[in-house]
């Protein structure tokens, strides 16, 4: 009994530990896609740039906290930059405005590799870790998870009790009803592609200190944000939560008994088999559930 | 070809087998049509099939290796162009089929090994995007869902073969070799035994340029039979196409795994040709390029795929040269530019304008 207790525990924070990091990798891409029905292919170079803003300032001498905010702030007017100049233009054409976000990944990965070489001094992690048997867990990493339920709640707050969230429901649900009601839908577009800007941002600021900061850090994100959209669905905080759950379990399990890479590849295969099933994902399996009722 | 028998009647009356021909490959499926394209196009074979002569050993191989790219282009044009399927994995089936073998040809030494390595990597190549392509037409997901499915997988597939550095890592006296590569892979032979042929340096160059005019007239038929125009239908209006009584997930099914074992054909040849392979094959930028390659020749064209991953693999190859780290900026911003100002590509572009400027230089060649 003594013996077994810290394997459990083991799994469960690496659980919550992966449930942290599918939802933070994929919240900003969620609330794009969610809301434009876009999907960012540049979306792990918005994470890179939070990180590099992070990783800049605090070796320029800002506090950590501050650092990350200004990681935040800088990947939001980027995100904000580039709607207004590029993606805009590409409304209406779903798949060409991928196309078009894979080419600004292409230009962010190397024009970061040209202007700041090939990577950055690290942070390290912070915090410490935390010690159980015969095991340890880093703190900070676990703060991250708490950090994401967080978020969540933020974000449910945020879409269900302000003027923003109402507005930007009823563009989802219908955007020429919602323009015949005085809703801008364009700047809806804008603030939504900018909100997920930072979110991605703020990913990138959160995992700063614990990777090593390369242009191409952004790719690690991606297929655990892709996995967790599409199991999760077009509904954001539902979707992105039911599938942080069902996919950091599997994760972690897997993980555990056969490595990282193992843990990585049931994620991917998992969602193969989801899509075969449950096509809209866990959203569409709510809408079910409820249109039934 | 289920086409060809439903209109044999009307085909027989045109003027003999030269005729039969010209209809089977042209249509409104393809760009290049009638007598002044085809005299072109024979002008363009002969000079490739001269083109050894004049050019030093390096630029054959060089040449070589930019037809070779031009598989892995046509895939995703047929694919993505024709089909409407956003796959951004074609460079998945590439790497599987150039691994595939890789491992076939090192542990089954001799010519039989090569050629049973060309077949089984392009097997493999097939069954892995049946396999995949079943999931996703059968589940009914979204274009998007399609699109981001297949980068998982590509960048899935990445991080495996990067991992594989340890001796564990061998399929019998093949070693994946992680970031470092698989090394030593033989060169294809043709042949049995002492008359087997070794495809290397003129012969490869010849076997490539041989296999791509055959895949293009071969692919110009398909486009252009009853098939084709399903997949046209399927792009241009997926619910139309199925209440006409298509069964469009078999035929995207279908197209899904042809497109595998074409990128797998190319991928074999690539490994072939270097006799390596490495992850980098999986990696995101290069899934990106055949995007850019189609996308910049035009995507909805055989000859677009073609012209477009050969000008842009040949351009970011001298930019490589004198840009040097800037190529990559300089193809997403292409990328960027044809996308933003000209969505359909240059070829269709070019092709539009062709005639226009022949008539202004007095008749020109043609």
């Amino acid at each position: 009994m003594a013996s077994i207790l810290p394997q459990v525990l083991n799994l469960f924070l690496q659980f919550i530990d992966s449930f942290g990091f599918l939802v933070l990798s994929a919240i900003g891409l969620a609330i794009i896609f969610g809301m434009m029905g876009v999907i960012n292919l540049a979306h792990g170079e918005f994470i890179t740039v939070g990180a590099y803003g992070t990783a800049l300032s605090f070796h320029a001498g800002l506090p950590l906290p501050v650092a990350m905010l200004v990681g935040v702030a800088l990947t939001t007017v980027f995100g904000l930059i580039l709607e207004f100049t590029i993606i805009r233009r590409l409304y209406g054409r779903l798949l060409d405005s991928m196309v078009a976000t894979w080419g600004i990944s292409l230009i962010m990965i190397q024009g970061l590799r040209i202007v700041f070489g090939s990577s950055l001094p690290s942070i390290g992690t912070p915090l410490g870790s935390v010690q159980y048997g015969s095991f340890s867990y880093s703190t900070y990493r676990l703060l991250l998870a708490g950090a994401s339920l967080v978020l969540l709640g933020v974000l449910y707050w945020v879409f269900t009790s302000t003027d923003f969230g109402t507005r930007a429901r009823a563009t989802i649900q219908n955007e020429e009803m919602s323009r015949a009601l005085g809703t801008d839908t364009n700047r809806m577009y804008l603030l939504t592609f900018g909100i997920g800007s930072a979110l991605a941002g703020l990913t990138g600021a959160l995992y700063a200190p614990t990777m090593t900061i390369v242009p191409g850090m952004g790719s690690t994100f991606l297929v655990e944000a892709f996995v967790t959209v599409v199991v999760g669905g077009a509904s954001v905080l539902v979707g992105t939560s039911g599938a942080g759950l069902l996919l950091g379990f599997i994760n972690a399990v897997f993980s555990n008994l056969f490595g990282t890479f193992a843990g990585r590849m049931a994620l991917l295969v998992t969602t193969i088999l989801v899509i075969r099933a449950l096509p809209r994902g866990i959203t569409g399996l709510l809408e079910d559930v409820r249109g039934e009722t | 070809m289920a086409g060809e028998t439903t209109t044999s009647v009307d085909r027989s009356t045109s003027d003999g087998m030269l005729g039969r021909l010209r209809k089977a490959l042209e249509g409104p499926n393809t760009l290049g049509q009638g007598r002044p394209f085809w005299l072109g196009f024979t002008v363009l074979v002969a000079l490739l099939l001269v083109y050894p002569m004049f050019r030093s050993s390096y630029y054959v191989s060089n040449t070589a290796y930019l037809l070779v790219s031009a598989f892995l282009g046509l895939s995703l044009c047929i694919v993505w162009g024709y089909t409407g399927i956003f796959s951004f994995g074609q460079v998945a089936f590439y790497g599987i089929a150039g691994y595939t073998f890789g491992i076939v040809s090192i542990n089954v030494t001799g010519p039989a090994g090569t050629m049973a390595g060309l077949l089984v990597g392009i097997a493999v190549s097939g069954a892995f995007a049946f396999l995949v392509g079943y999931f996703m037409f059968y589940g009914g997901v979204s274009d998007v869902y399609v699109a981001i499915i297949t980068l998982a997988v590509t960048l899935v597939l990445n991080t495996f073969m990067g991992q594989t550095a340890g001796e564990e890592w061998a399929v019998g006296a093949a070693r994946l070799g992680g970031f470092n590569g698989m090394t030593e892979i033989p060169s294809l032979a043709l042949g049995v035994g002492d008359a087997a042929v070794e495809i290397t340096d003129l012969a490869f160059y010849y076997f490539v340029v041989g296999a791509l005019l055959l895949t293009y007239l071969g692919l110009r038929v398909l486009v252009n039979s009853d098939i084709g125009y399903v997949m046209v239908g399927i792009r241009e209006n997926q619910d139309r196409t199925e209440l006409f009584g298509y069964d469009t997930q078999k035929t995207k099914l279908g197209v899904f795994t042809f497109g595998g074992v074409l990128a797998g054909f190319g991928g074999v040849v690539y490994a072939s040709w270097g006799n390596y392979i490495d992850p980098s094959v999986f990696g995101l930028t290069f899934a990106a390029l055949p995007i850019i390659w189609v996308a910049t020749g035009g995507r909805k064209w055989l000859s677009g795929a073609i012209v477009g991953t050969f000008a842009v693999t040949f351009i970011s190859q001298k930019l490589s040269v004198f840009g040097g780290q800037y190529s990559l900026v300089i193809l997403g911003a292409l990328l960027l530019f044809v996308i933003l100002i000209l969505p359909e590509g240059f070829v269709p572009q070019l092709a539009k304008k062709l005639p226009a400027l022949l008539d202004r230089t007095g008749g020109g060649d043609s």
